[in-house]
């Protein structure tokens, strides 16, 4: 505990150092990445430890705050969480400090914010009191808004600060409703003092946590920030954003349904619903995008609708006395939150370098940067294919333990049959459409022509920043190998967290064969690769121009764009996605220069969201007499209130 | 000898399955009243493009390449899991099937990167619709595992395919007819056949897989095409281990079981003869067909 709160201090001071030195922007990131990268490494040594012996640590103050304490406890899902905190945040700022070099914009604030954003989120992940959660998550909030505000002359990135100011207040506002149900029995808001409701109470509290939270977990409907909050943040930031900071919510509905026991029946169908709806759309959704960090959004929403339908057939299996299905469904969930951490900071730092070095992330003005930038080409299609779940990478080893989970469901009696199949092939499904959507986006813009001048101009970027994607990719490969040893820890977090069982020792033997089986596929590659270079050894291939049916004079323009790749099945999903198009008509025999456009709508955002905020808003105005403008009335009310509640009270 | 039948099984796959698209040739030869090329022609053809020099695009990168090499590797790796005459090779365990299905995916995200590096718009073409036909494959494909694994109440394939006896055909008939039929469409879009894709095509706009291969020569068109032979032994394999009696010897079941990858192969071949291939938009009914009857599978399984 100690060595956390060091690290802690060390986040904290770092920030304030750069806050100090904002005269010099330069020296100002530089002392806030040491600080993120030293916080990280002394941090990581507890998180590390809880993690793997399953111990727990507890330090609690007092606090003069009316319900608060100061309570901090770290058990090992806790340190879980926190692992990507630091791995994330250290190699974040060290990215940054790269990425927004030569930048003219504040940058020590910027650099203060971020360490204040993994600072918030240690908060949030060890507090073990009700009102000091939320003041890290607050913290939490503010700090990535200011970071979201970062290229505020952009109405774009204004316009998304705004929807996530909004988000996350009415989200916070939820989870203090949940809190205070909670915390309804006994006289303080301590974790460990929530008594356990039962009945309707306990479905309020699952409700109202399960909104609160999915605000910030961002699975659909609650998603609509953020598609447009993480584009808008530095690549950096928007690393952290995705890998780390929407897995609070993922966190915090874990933590809620600790203190729920017992669940109820529909809960766990709820959270598969909500899950299997997520990751499908979230995959459908990222294959219509123009964008490359809205395509990387959309598909953290596809992921967070993964591990929730985990969590929804854990509980669901906990409910119709399946604990071991249970105990392995939620170490699946855990094992994709740390998997999707790693690669999705990897890709969101490969589109970084893409904005940096191509000055543009839209798909249809890129193109060919595996040449221009071959390092960062490189590491994106490793990260593009973890987040396919291709084997022997990492995300692969999460979605196998979900899928055993179901198949176990599928084969057992009764309506966990039901919920099995529909995991399952939600994951089926959503997978196919996510490896569309991934090589739509790393092929049009890494692969083929330019199609743009800049993207032609492209440059690769510097080791500061390639360097840490580097790790990462490594990390991911590595946990993709070692994936066997987590599902103990694994499985003990999520027991001792949700009250569940652990998982049987052998539960972790499948992952092992496909360990063996991943290095079995890295052999065969090497023979193959090797035979290759024997058939070819002595030769010298020869080079043209791409033969493209004898073609003679092919430009760029020929090639199949990111809309076209896309385009039969975004037609055939239509009704879903509501794309707007305009396609040129052809009326003459001797047509003249035509163009064609399709873009992909915010459905969630135009069919539910503006139509409920223009309700309110007329709701809001039927009460504009109460609003004179005038100071007197305002504190009249003030009195009028007052005095009211005395009453009440006398 | 327990021990090394599971590798004569893989080399034996490794070996004969280019033998396949011999049979399916020669099957549509005599329906067109040709004589058709030899048997052993991809042998041949495969041995010809290792010893060509390959003439690579001046567009493509390291992607082009190394794609056929880890697309071919890829199914050579999900071979170690597959059944063979309904006993296991020498992998097999827990969810090992969700595992094949993941590396039949590794090989299409490579071959698809692969076609989208020569920047070529019929290589783009052929990339875009093979994605889109694995959205409804795959479902389709796995849904039917899903209800073989609920008939047997076994998740990997060497446990599914070994409990499965007549006894499971007399008992669970409509459901595995079903599913054989669910198998067999997926085993035809998977593998770019009629009605799914023409191998035979000669024009580019209504190819699909053979588009996305375009621009390879020498040693990594024989990658691909091997993969190509494999992947076909792989679908039939699923099949010809689900239809199959067993209970005899090695020896035997291995000889029908030979004899039946045959019969598969020249089912393929009839199809392609009398049917014509299907206009591109019509592709995806055909799966959700498939589809319709995994799950049609799967829900009379579940209500049994």
């Amino acid at each position: 505990m100690l060595l956390l709160l060091f690290s802690f201090l060390i986040l904290l001071g770092s920030a304030a150092l750069a806050l100090c030195l904002s005269g010099n922007p330069r020296r100002a990131q530089d002392a806030a990445a040491y600080g993120a990268v030293a916080a990280a490494a002394v941090g990581l040594v507890p998180a590390l430890n809880s993690v793997f012996t399953g111990s727990t640590e507890t330090f609690a103050a007092a606090w003069p705050v009316p319900l608060g304490s100061l309570s901090f406890s770290l058990d090992p899902l806790a340190a879980l969480f926190l692992l990507p905190v630091f791995v994330l945040s250290a190699f974040s700022a060290v990215y940054g400090c790269g990425y927004l070099a030569g930048s003219s914009k504040p940058l020590g604030r910027a650099a203060a914010a971020f360490n204040l954003l993994a600072a918030a989120m240690m908060l949030v992940f060890t507090a073990a009191n009700a009102v000091l959660f939320m003041l890290g998550w607050e913290l939490m909030a503010a700090s990535s808004f200011l970071l979201v505000l970062f290229d505020h002359e952009k109405e774009q990135a204004r316009r998304a600060a705004f929807i996530y100011l909004a988000a996350g207040g009415t989200g916070a506002l939820m989870l203090l409703a949940a809190f205070c149900l909670l915390g309804a029995g006994a006289g303080t808001l301590d974790f460990a003092s929530f008594s356990p409701l039962s009945g309707a109470a306990a479905g309020a509290a699952f409700l109202l946590a399960l909104c609160g939270f999915g605000l910030k977990a961002g699975f659909i409907p609650l998603h609509v920030w953020l598609p447009e909050a993480h584009p808008a943040a530095p690549s950096h930031v928007s690393a952290v954003m995705s890998g780390v900071m929407i897995k609070t919510g993922v966190y915090g509905i874990i933590r809620i349904m600790g203190f729920l026991h017992p669940w109820q029946e529909w809960w766990g169908w709820t959270l598969i619903a909500v899950g299997a709806v997520s990751c499908l759309l979230g995959a459908l959704f990222a294959l219509a995008q123009h964008e490359l960090k809205r395509v990387l959004a959309y598909s953290s929403i596809e992921n967070v609708g993964i591990i929730m339908m985990a969590l929804g057939l854990g509980v669901a299996a906990q409910v119709y006395g399946s604990p071991a299905l249970a105990a392995l469904a939620f170490s699946g969930a855990l094992l994709h939150v740390l998997n999707h951490s790693l690669f999705k900071g990897l890709l969101f730092m490969g589109a970084g370098s893409v904005l940096h070095g191509a000055g543009t992330a839209e798909l249809e003005a890129l193109g060919g940067l595996g040449r221009r930038m071959p390092r960062t080409a490189l590491l994106f299609l490793v990260g593009s294919a973890a987040a396919c779940a291709l084997p022997p990478l990492n995300g692969f080893a999460g979605e196998f333990l979900i899928y055993i989970a179901s198949f176990r469901g599928l084969n057992s009696a009764g309506p966990l049959a039901l919920a099995g199949v529909l995991t399952g092939l939600s994951l089926a499904a959503a997978g196919a459409l996510a490896a569309a959507a991934f090589t739509r986006a790393a092929g049009t813009a890494f692969l083929g022509e330019p199609r743009a001048v800049r993207a032609a101009d492209a440059h690769e970027s510097s080791p500061l920043m390639t360097a840490p994607m580097f790790c990462l990719a490594l990390l991911c490969l590595a946990a993709g190998l070692g994936s066997p040893l987590m599902v103990g820890p694994l499985s003990a977090a999520a027991a001792a967290a949700l009250g569940s069982a652990e998982a049987e020792v052998y539960a972790a033997v499948p992952l092992i064969y496909v360990s063996a089986a991943g290095l079995i596929l890295a052999a065969v590659g090497l023979i193959a690769a090797a035979k290759r270079g024997f058939f070819l050894h002595g030769r010298s291939p020869a080079s043209g121009p791409t033969w493209d049916c004898g073609y003679a004079a092919p430009t760029s323009r020929i090639q199949y764009g990111a809309s076209s790749f896309a385009q039969p099945l975004t037609d055939f999903f239509q009704p879903i996605l509501r794309k707007i198009g305009r396609y040129p008509v052809i009326s003459e025999y001797f047509p003249a220069k035509a163009a064609f456009s399709a873009e992909a709508q915010p459905v969630f955002y135009n069919a539910l969201y503006t139509p409920v905020a223009v309700r309110l808003r007329e709701l809001a105005y039927r009460f504009s007499w109460l609003q004179h403008g005038r100071l007197q009335i305002y504190i009249m009310y003030i009195i009028v209130t007052l005095i009211g509640l005395l009453l009440w009270k006398l | 000898m327990e021990i090394i039948k599971p590798f004569i099984q893989f080399l034996a796959v490794m070996f004969l399955s280019p033998l396949l698209l011999g049979v399916i040739n020669r099957v549509k030869a005599l329906f067109a009243g040709r004589r058709g090329q030899p048997l052993c022609q991809l042998y041949w053809d495969l041995y010809k493009l290792f010893m060509k020099t390959p003439v690579y695009s001046r567009t493509t990168t390291w992607v082009f390449k190394g794609g056929p090499v880890i697309a071919v590797s890829a199914v050579v790796a999900a071979l170690a899991v597959l059944p063979f005459a309904g006993r296991q090779s020498f992998l097999a365990f827990e969810g090992d099937f969700i595992f094949l299905i993941y590396l039949l995916g590794l090989a299409r995200f490579f071959t698809v990167l692969a076609a989208l590096d020569t920047g070529s718009a019929f290589e783009g073409m052929g990339a875009s619709r093979e994605m889109q036909f694995a959205v409804f494959a795959e479902p389709a494909f796995f849904l039917g595992l899903a209800a073989l694994s609920r008939v047997t109440g076994q998740t990997s394939l060497a446990g599914m395919f070994g409990t499965l006896t007549s006894a499971t055909w007399a008992a669970a008939a409509p459901v595995l007819i079903l599913l054989t039929a669910s198998f067999f469409m997926v085993l035809l879009a998977e593998n770019s056949r009629v009605p799914a894709d023409d191998p035979n095509t000669h024009l580019e706009l209504t190819m699909i897989h053979e588009v996305m291969v375009l621009d390879h020569s020498g040693p990594e068109l024989a990658y691909i095409l091997y993969g190509a032979s494999l992947k076909l032994w792989l679908f039939g394999a699923l099949i010809a281990c689900m239809v199959l009696p067993r209970g005899g010897s090695w020896a035997a079941d291995t000889a029908v079981f030979l004899l039946f990858m045959v019969a598969v192969a020249a089912a393929v071949g009839v199809v392609e003869s009398v049917m014509a291939r299907l206009r591109m938009i019509k592709v995806p009914y055909m799966l959700i067909t498939a589809f319709a009857f995994s799950a049609l599978a799967l829900i009379f399984q579940m209500g049994r």
